[in-house]
């Protein structure tokens, strides 16, 4: 899958989950540009894109990402 | 259902004017996101749960503590959620000669929690039972070896059964029956349990916090009493008035099972109290037959406390039965296989639960299980006389009130029907509609597959085939009429027959309307009908009186000169 539209995905899940329709991820996006994702909504991000994807990430894999790209990087390797 | 973050959405809605409930909760994991989604499962049964949290794995120190913040909170409810992993930590731990006693020793803890609840507080207990955990040391051996963690975790399982039947503030919510639902990969998700310390899935947390609030709710008085059944294709397969008694499905054969396992479970609830009423279209007598006489049915009579079959509206006829029953509309539920009765009923009644049916029936019993519909919070030998005193009150109030918007409701259905004549791809539903409408069917003229085609060939003839669809689903093609050129001025309806399912719709106008547009724009003058009574088609005895048509010795006449469209809500769409 190509990483533009993961990336556009995974956006649409963060404005949906976070509740905040202004959210614009780069691949550079971090935790700490983005109001409210914790590492509690973390959780609800991850399982909504396993949901979503069709996947499952390992342990490793949700502790490790440290950006957006990452994440995307991540998804784009399983599907 | 809703997912969780939808359940979390509505933690941001407005609870004033709910029942407001106070709810402690205690757990040996986090309970963070179960808190959560307990609350705004609350929204949806309009409870406002007052939620405090206790930091977690401090049960004992809240409980066995009098001065605790738990007991400040005064809670209404105390929910304790200790898992079965931190049980198999525990049992890691334990020394061999120990293994056998861990059940003996958590529930003697948990004894010890009842009583000091007890002594300090009102509070009704709430504890969640433990989800099966096989740690494969023993394989199923575990099941004969008693310091298995299996064999301890399945006899504190029944053990807390004895605890909740003896006592009589202390109700499991049963997380085990959850896991056996949903299966243990989705219950549990690993690596979110490493991540935060929660050994609730995110999809599962909506089925656990449902299951915690439908306690909740019934033991806040809301419960379900009665249910309501629909017979055709609900209660037997088939439909009794067409097929007759030797025909409906039911028994061991086939999708009989389905139908004959049904109707144990209406019994098994009738036996523990809830009220089974019927609302059926039919002519009363036949749809009582098969109640008196066929050998396979498990429903009897005497199990139905109250029993309507017409033809009326069935959310008039639902308000009849709440005015016998004298309870309210949001402890009935209504099971019909047909979604236009099912709409028609959620539309009109509010309050009223109206399970979405699987198309197959098959399907129904496993769907009706996963709803867990009849949560209660007491049982006693008063249920089981129930069924007899509501079918005595059901003698004495005989009422009918009529739909009173019944045309607005009709406007709103969008309904769209389409018109074709015969063609090679409508022949075979038209030919069995022909063979199994018996109710709505003016002469009973059957037809076989090629009498249709030829039908279609000829010249004589002009051939309807209508279909139906309405915003909550296609019926797919439900009514005929085969039109004879008798001479160049009249036409005379050989034929018109009509599934029973969409009766009351309008659609006799709709196909009237469209049986004289054919007529005047082929210079036909007249149109001609004929009702031969069979001990079935009762219900079409009136038909042509009802549609303005003139009566002359056996016959039915309409000129068309002075015909003005019949109201209806139903639009065209040609066909070819």
């Amino acid at each position: 899958m190509e990483r533009e539209q993961i990336l556009k995905d995974i956006n649409a899940i963060f404005i949906d989950i976070l509740d905040n329709e202004d959210i614009v991820l780069t691949n550079e996006t971090t935790a700490a540009d983005v109001d409210g994702w914790d590492s509690l909504t973390h959780i609800q991000l991850v399982v909504a894109f396993e949901n979503h994807f069709g996947i499952r990430f390992t342990t490793m894999e949700i502790q490790g990402w440290e950006n957006v790209g990452a994440i995307v990087a991540c998804i784009s390797s399983k599907c | 259902m809703k997912d969780f973050s939808q359940l979390r959405k509505n933690l941001k809605k407005d609870f004033s004017g709910f029942k407001s409930l106070k709810v402690a909760i205690l757990g040996d994991t986090s309970t963070q996101f179960l808190s959560q989604a307990i609350r705004g499962e609350g929204f949806d049964a309009e409870l406002d749960l007052q939620i405090w949290e206790a930091d977690f794995n401090q049960i004992e120190m809240q409980v066995f503590n009098s001065d605790s913040e738990m007991y400040a909170f005064q809670p209404d409810i105390i929910v304790l959620f200790l898992s079965s992993h931190k049980l198999l930590n525990k049992y890691n731990k334990l020394k061999v000669e120990q293994q056998s006693s861990l059940a003996t020793r958590e529930i003697e803890n948990i004894e010890a929690i009842v009583a000091n609840i007890s002594s300090n507080s009102t509070a009704k207990i709430i504890y969640y039972n433990y989800n099966e955990i096989d740690d494969a040391v023993f394989g199923s051996y575990a099941t004969k070896t008693e310091t298995s963690f299996l064999y301890q975790l399945r006899k504190l399982n029944f053990e807390l059964m004895h605890i909740a039947n003896r006592t009589t503030n202390f109700y499991i919510c049963d997380l085990a029956t959850i896991q056996n639902q949903v299966g243990k990969a989705n219950f549990f998700h690993t690596s979110v349990y490493i991540s935060t310390e929660m050994v609730l899935s995110l999809n599962v947390l909506p089925l656990v916090a449902q299951k915690t609030v439908d306690i909740l709710s019934v033991l806040n008085g809301k419960l379900k009493k009665c249910v309501i059944l629909d017979l055709d294709n609900t209660v037997w397969g088939g439909i009794i008035g067409d097929d007759g008694i030797e025909n409906v499905q039911i028994g061991s054969l086939g999708i009989g099972k389905a139908f004959t396992e049904f109707q144990y479970w209406i019994k098994k609830l009738k036996n523990r109290g809830i009220i089974v009423a019927v609302c059926s279209k039919n002519t009363e007598s036949i749809a009582k037959e098969p109640f008196e006489k066929h050998p396979d049915m498990v429903l009897r009579l005497e199990d139905i406390s109250v029993f309507i079959a017409n033809w009326e509206n069935k959310a008039d006829n639902i308000r009849d039965i709440q005015r016998i029953l004298n309870i309210g509309f949001d402890s009935m539920v209504f099971l019909d296989d047909n979604p236009f009765e099912r709409n028609l009923v959620r539309e009109n009644i509010s309050g009223i639960t109206v399970p979405e049916l699987p198309e197959d029936p098959a399907e129904y019993l496993e769907y009706l299980y996963t709803l867990n519909l009849f949560e209660t919070n007491s049982f006693s030998d008063e249920d089981k006389e129930r069924t007899k005193l509501y079918q005595i009150e059901a003698q004495r109030t005989v009422t009918k009130q009529k739909f009173t918007n019944e045309d607005d409701f009709l406007k709103s259905l969008d309904m769209i029907s389409v018109v074709a004549s015969f063609t090679k791809f409508n022949i075979p539903r038209v030919a069995q509609l022909s063979q199994r409408s018996n109710q709505f069917n003016l002469r009973t003229v059957r037809y076989t597959e090629s009498d249709i085609e030829n039908l279609a060939k000829s010249n004589e003839y002009a051939t309807f085939a209508f279909t139906l669809e309405d915003k909550f689903g296609d019926n797919g093609l439900i009514a005929v009429v085969v039109l004879k050129k008798n001479s160049e001025t009249d036409l005379f309806i050989e034929s018109w027959f009509m599934s029973c399912r969409v009766l009351k719709r309008g659609m006799e106008n709709f196909m009237l309307n469209t049986l004289t547009a054919y007529a005047k724009a082929n210079g036909f003058e007249r149109i001609i009908g004929e009702y031969i009574p069979t001990p079935k088609n009762e219900i079409v005895k009136n038909h042509y009186q009802n549609l303005g048509f003139e009566q002359e010795n056996d016959f039915w006449f309409l000129p068309l000169k002075a015909y003005k469209e019949r109201t209806n809500y139903i639009t065209l769409k040609s066909h070819e």
